[in-house]
């Protein structure tokens, strides 16, 4: 959020009715920030619109998802148009309470993602690096300490990773990664 | 108004005729308990008599296969002959094996014949594993629980092995039959003869269909029938 007031004005809000935490502002969108964004574990994603050049508008959503699973929720400082509007988990206004802030939000993270629509179903880079892991054998505190992450962060991967490809044992997995050419068969086992 | 759709829970007095007419796929359990067909106006209880089946155990199959969120009651538990449900199993042991599977893997091997031999390997090695899986789950029953209803059945004391302790290891061999599901409606590799897929896919959904039923029968019928048994055994 390049607006430090924004991001100052949803971190009070936040404080103030507690339910939500606020775990890192990004300014902006370079090589740096994304590598902040992959690593982080967070329930929503609150983006500035702007951030994104004219021409990446319309996916801008898209450009997210390659890096979370998190909602994405647009706070844009400038109108935003109906069709861009669409993309986002829920749209918070200037002029928002701060009770309707929290209570757009609040949906946009219990709403399942894409539910029986195939929008947002392909794996995201980051599921794709656990799934690999999976399929080695690798098990989940393993996963977490080479990632640097919490079990429970692993979990909740492996958990959507099973969702979108509709394959839950180890086994099928592992077929789907070399299918999916992203390990070989020579590394597993 | 008549309703038309009302689930008829099947009975003893009814013809064994009406009984295929309301679910066909019941010729599976038929099949099972090695009923001959040609049963003309018969009703349920007097083909079962006269092929030494318990009517009781029988219907209550029948519901269980029928409706998917049929809970049977006490007294069905009660009157049923448990070593039928066991016999019934057993059988069903045999058909998965011999007929439900094989047929799977024949087609399964036609339908990647033709893609990569790598592409191959993958998807029949992990038909083979589950197969093991499968093969290592009915034989624990085999060897271990269905002697255990036998002897608790003729009111043995035994050891302490108890249903609580099939129904902790009672795995879910579905699960990887469901995998293979989606393996092949959405990621089957390239070159593979296509158009088998939907004879594979319609073999996977009616064995996996078959299996949680089958595994609805062991949990919610055999075991609570168990259960019974061993808290007489400990009233005596």
């Amino acid at each position: 959020m390049p607006s430090r007031v924004m991001a100052r004005g949803v971190e009070g809000v936040f404080h103030d009715l507690g339910e939500f935490k606020v775990e890192g502002i990004v300014s902006d969108i370079s090589s740096r920030e994304e590598t902040i964004l992959k690593n982080m574990t967070v329930d929503a994603i609150i983006v500035d619109p702007v951030i994104f050049p004219h021409s990446a508008q319309s996916n801008a959503r898209h450009l997210i998802s390659e890096y979370t699973d998190a909602a994405v929720v647009a706070f844009p400082s400038a109108v935003l148009g109906e069709e861009a509007s669409r993309q986002y988990d829920a749209v918070l206004n200037l002029y928002d309470t701060p009770a309707d802030i929290i209570h757009k939000l609040r949906t946009a993270v219990s709403a399942p993602k894409d539910g029986m629509s195939a929008e947002g179903s392909e794996l995201s880079s980051r599921e794709k690096d656990i799934l690999i892991c999976v399929a080695k054998g690798m098990i989940n505190k393993e996963i977490a300490d080479l990632f640097n992450i919490s079990i429970h962060t692993v979990i909740s991967h492996r958990r959507n990773i099973s969702r979108k490809t509709g394959i839950k044992t180890v086994a099928g997995l592992t077929v789907y990664a070399l299918l999916n050419n992203l390990i070989d068969a020579s590394s597993v086992e | 108004m008549k309703k038309k759709n009302e689930i008829k829970i099947f009975s003893p007095d009814m013809k064994m005729a009406d009984l295929v007419e309301i679910n066909y796929r019941l010729l599976t359990v038929l099949a099972r308990f090695r009923f001959g067909f040609g049963f003309g106006e018969k009703t349920v209880a007097q083909v079962c008599s006269e092929a030494g089946v318990d009517t009781d155990a029988f219907i209550l199959i029948c519901n269980m296969y029928s409706y998917s969120g049929y809970m049977p009651t006490e007294e069905a538990l009660r009157s049923a002959d448990p070593m039928t449900v066991v016999e019934y199993l057993h059988t069903s042991h045999s058909f998965y094996m011999e007929d439900g599977f094989s047929a799977l893997e024949q087609l399964m091997d036609r339908l990647v014949e033709p893609c990569p031999p790598d592409r191959k390997r993958i998807i029949l090695d992990f038909l083979e594993g589950y197969r093991k899986e499968v093969e290592n789950h009915f034989e624990y029953e085999e060897t271990v629980f269905f002697p255990y209803v036998e002897s608790v059945t003729g009111g043995n004391v035994s050891g302490d092995y108890s249903a609580s302790k099939f129904e902790e290891n009672h795995s879910n061999i579905e699960e990887k039959l469901s995998d293979l599901k989606n393996i092949v409606m959405k990621y089957l590799p390239a070159g593979c003869a296509g158009s088998l897929a939907g004879d594979v896919l319609y073999a996977l959904f009616s064995l996996s269909e078959d299996l949680q039923k089958h595994t609805n029968i062991e949990n919610y019928v055999l075991v609570p029938m168990v259960n019974r048994l061993e808290a007489h055994k400990e009233e005596a």
